[in-house]
């Protein structure tokens, strides 16, 4: 551990920053600010970046730049759910650029067809229409292309004969597909191949990046999506098959910034082209690699890449001790990372939770109280519970940015359930003979629900709250879907460069932290049951 | 003191369901330091009746008066403080001291600390517990008695002149519930309260009663002394009541009532002979 330089002070404080301000919205308890930053010294701009390694690795390389080049503070916002909540960020101002493929811009974004157009026509296409529609500018192309392309093994290929995407039209058939979520979905993806090459697969199943490989490698799924630049062809025994119809569109990578970022701060737009045309796909596929099967930090493998085109000197000084042997010593090693993780991931649980409780438990008693509109506004809230927690997450994208705010609300509405449906029965079915009796020796309907029905309900309402609290630490981890940070960073990391290590260095705190606080409110629950009640 | 004059109360169906008319056209009065028992079966309209007087139900129509006034026009909460109430299974309040169960009338109506403090006790050990060894306990660790002892000893706290009792011995054992009836009418002896009584216990009715009203299908069959009853069931049904009573189901009543009776208070043995029982003895 000797070469470990123990991070300073104020390291440790920038990193604990969120954290810190998440408990501190706790104790102010709302209104919450706007998502903007809040007021600091050296204006700040904010990176981000989807949910997959080379785009991870691009927003890591301009964000190590900017720190080198200027006098920004640069925020890191990573992992974001794909193109859709990355593109909302960007608009909404959450954050002021990320990498972005013109190919990707020209379909997802715009809704063209895909097909036709040189990558010089294409990024004229979607530097015209961005600018004009939401003032968004896309940079100089940093020289090379991620296009989407079909892969299949090795044996497969030899075995039946395939170069080209014509040649698995008729075997298709037989063939187990494993494409990406996106790619399911995306116009430039599997409904474009399909109308274009008639290429209907027996099966597609969907999954994550770094697991279609492992499927590939096991042999079980026959064909999948990669990216031209992704480091994984260099050991997956796989054979690219040739787009013979042209069906691709180009996917030049080009930074893509807020036209009021770079009108605020000139020096992002200039300090930004010197990475024009600064890096080649075989470059990209080894840099890639390192991260994806190296298991380097972006951090390393950014501040290599920029220092061998010589654009910064001596790079931040960044811990350079590899990846420890073992889960247990690797844990160790992160524990300062974990340890930041876990403040984030309590103080979100914490805020959503405590607000779940102010607003649910009162909102409970009132409809005790107004009860023909309590099964309907209980089943309102109920239907929340039913929209799946990450596409709660993404609809607060477009309306509140991406970070904690957002994941907040998300973690807040998803909370109100079993708090309020417990608050709400809770008291409605206080011992029923009691509350007769002070009905009819005189209570007021306040002094019953005050001093009867609330304390007989206090074991209901806090299992509710129970529930909903380890259900909040388990959504939670979705957070760093929309740049929240928490224990799904990690988790999400890992799944994006299948790093199991990773994935369980989130998940095992994550669920270490549900248990504590089932047990802590266990505890406060036998600590507030009244004297007199059973049990 | 307690007047319900044509009343009758109607509850409407819901949806296709045919409404339900739990009292037709009652009348019935208690007068001060009276006791009236209501008999009859689940859902013959005695629990509806009985609530009329303290608004916890309110009558389609008819008046129903409480010491004169029409309660339609009072607010139901200081009249509910002023008329004590029991009923089945105590509904003593579970995370409450019995202590504060029974200071919970006298409380509410702002009686200062000491004077509650004093009273409570009083009233427990009218109940025949001692508020030293048992104000301080919760009603889970009290047997079904002793909560019902609580409960009655709550109902006279604050001193009502009018007592409510929904089948305050429904829920216990019979050995038990004849302890109480005896405990509770020494009680009654002792404070000369108008009471109403519900009560599917004949038995009870008989013992405890000054006249016993029968109803059946929400109407009021017959209301008359209990010796009365006995000698001239007015109505088929109240033979047949009566007739099952002599049928021998009931257990016998200890010794110790048969002593009380001899004093002065003319229970229902049931092994006594028609007309034995002289109701104008009956200590108030």
């Amino acid at each position: 551990m000797g070469a470990d330089p123990s991070p300073s002070p104020l390291a440790l404080w920038e990193r604990g920053a969120r954290g810190v301000r998440v408990l501190l919205l706790f104790l102010l308890c709302l209104p919450l600010p706007a998502p903007a930053q809040p007021a600091e010294p050296a204006p700040t701009i904010t990176i981000g970046s989807k949910n997959f390694a080379e785009s991870r690795l691009l927003g890591e390389l301009f964000a190590q730049l900017l720190e080198a080049r200027t006098d920004l503070r640069v925020e890191r916002s990573f992992g974001l759910a794909g193109t859709q909540v990355c593109f909302e960020a960007l608009k909404s101002g959450a954050i002021d650029l990320y990498p972005e493929y013109t190919g990707t811009g020209l379909v997802s974004i715009l809704g063209r067809e895909p097909g036709g157009g040189s990558p010089g026509e294409t990024l004229v296409r979607v530097r015209r229409e961005f600018l004009q529609r939401w003032d968004l500018h896309w940079l100089a192309p940093l020289g090379f292309e991620n296009a989407y392309e079909i892969a299949v093994p090795q044996a497969l290929a030899e075995a039946r004969g395939l170069r080209t995407l014509s040649d698995l039209v008729p075997i298709a058939g037989d063939l187990t597909a494993g494409f990406g979520y996106e790619f399911v979905e995306r116009g430039d993806g599997l409904p474009g191949l399909r109308e274009v090459y008639g290429l209907d697969f027996a099966r597609v199943q969907t999954l994550q990046q770094a697991l279609k490989y492992q499927a590939a490698g096991a042999g079980q799924v026959d064909a999948l999506d990669v990216y031209t630049t992704d480091g994984r062809l260099l050991t997956y025994a796989l054979r690219v098959l040739e787009d013979d119809r042209g069906f691709f569109p180009p996917y030049q990578a080009v930074p893509l910034v807020r036209g009021e970022t770079l009108r605020q701060h000139p020096e992002v737009g200039a300090v930004l082209a010197l990475l024009a045309d600064a890096l080649e796909e075989a470059t990209m596929r080894q840099l890639n690699y390192r991260l994806q099967e190296g298991q380097e930090s972006e951090a390393t493998v950014a501040r290599d890449a920029l220092r061998a085109l010589g654009l910064i000197a001596g790079g931040k000084v960044l811990n350079e001790e590899p990846p420890a042997e073992g889960f247990l010593p690797y844990l160790w090693q992160q524990r300062s990372t974990l340890g930041t993780r876990t403040l984030e991931h309590l103080g979100l649980t914490a805020v959503a939770l405590g607000c779940g409780i102010l607003l649910a438990v009162p909102l409970g008693l009132l409809l005790e109280r107004r009860r023909t509109v309590a099964e309907p506004v209980i089943r309102a809230v109920g239907l929340l519970q039913t929209v799946p927690s990450l596409a709660l997450l993404a609809f607060m994208v477009p309306l509140l940015g991406i970070g904690v705010l957002p994941a907040l609300v998300a973690l807040w509405l998803y909370s109100l359930f079993p708090i309020l449906r417990n608050s709400y029965t809770g008291v409605r079915d206080a011992d029923p003979l009691a509350v007769e009796s002070a009905v009819a020796l005189g209570m007021t309907p306040g002094q019953i629900l005050r001093q009867i029905r609330l304390p007989l309900a206090t074991p209901v309402i806090l299992a509710g709250i129970r529930t909903a609290g380890v259900l909040t630490v388990g959504t939670a981890t979705l957070a760093a879907f929309i740049g929240a940070g928490g224990l799904g960073e990690p988790i999400i990391t890992g799944l994006q460069l299948g790093d199991h290590r990773r994935i369980l260095a989130g998940a095992i705190p994550a669920a270490l932290l549900a248990l504590g606080l089932d047990a802590l409110l266990g505890a406060v629950e036998r600590a507030l049951r009244p004297r007199g009640l059973k049990g | 003191m307690l007047e319900a004059h044509q009343v009758s109360k109607y509850f409407p169906g819901k949806g296709d369901a045919d409404g339900v008319t739990a009292l037709d056209a009652v009348d019935l009065t208690v007068a001060a330091g009276e006791t009236v028992a209501l008999i009859g079966e689940s859902g013959s309209g005695k629990t509806t009746l009985l609530r009329l007087f303290n608004r916890m139900t309110t009558p389609t129509t008819g008046t129903v008066r409480v010491e004169g006034q029409d309660v339609a026009g009072l607010d139901p909460i200081p009249l509910r403080r002023r008329l004590g109430y029991v009923q089945q299974e105590g509904g003593l309040i579970p995370h409450w001291t019995v202590r504060r169960n029974v200071e919970l009338v006298p409380r509410l109506l702002g009686w200062s600390r000491e004077r509650r403090r004093d009273r409570g006790a009083e009233v427990l050990d009218l109940m025949g517990l001692q508020a030293s060894d048992y104000g301080e306990r919760y009603p889970s660790e009290l047997s079904g008695g002793q909560r019902q002892r609580v409960a009655l000893a709550r109902a006279v706290a604050a001193d009502p002149p009018v007592i409510l009792l929904d089948e305050p011995f429904g829920a216990l054992d019979a050995l038990t519930r004849r302890a109480l009836q005896q405990s509770f009418q020494a009680l009654q002896r002792r404070l000369g309260k108008t009471l109403l009584l519900v009560t599917h216990d004949l038995d009870e009715a008989l013992l405890l009663a000054d006249r016993v009203g029968v109803m059946q299908g929400g109407k009021l069959l017959q209301l008359a002394a209990p010796e009365a009853l006995l000698a001239a069931p007015g109505d088929p049904y109240v033979a047949s009541l009566l007739e099952m009573r002599r049928g021998g189901f009931r257990p016998s009543i200890p010794p110790s009532l048969g002593e009380r009776t001899v004093a002065g208070t003319p229970g229902s043995h049931p092994g006594l002979p028609k007309g034995t029982l002289k109701g104008g003895e009956r200590a108030r």
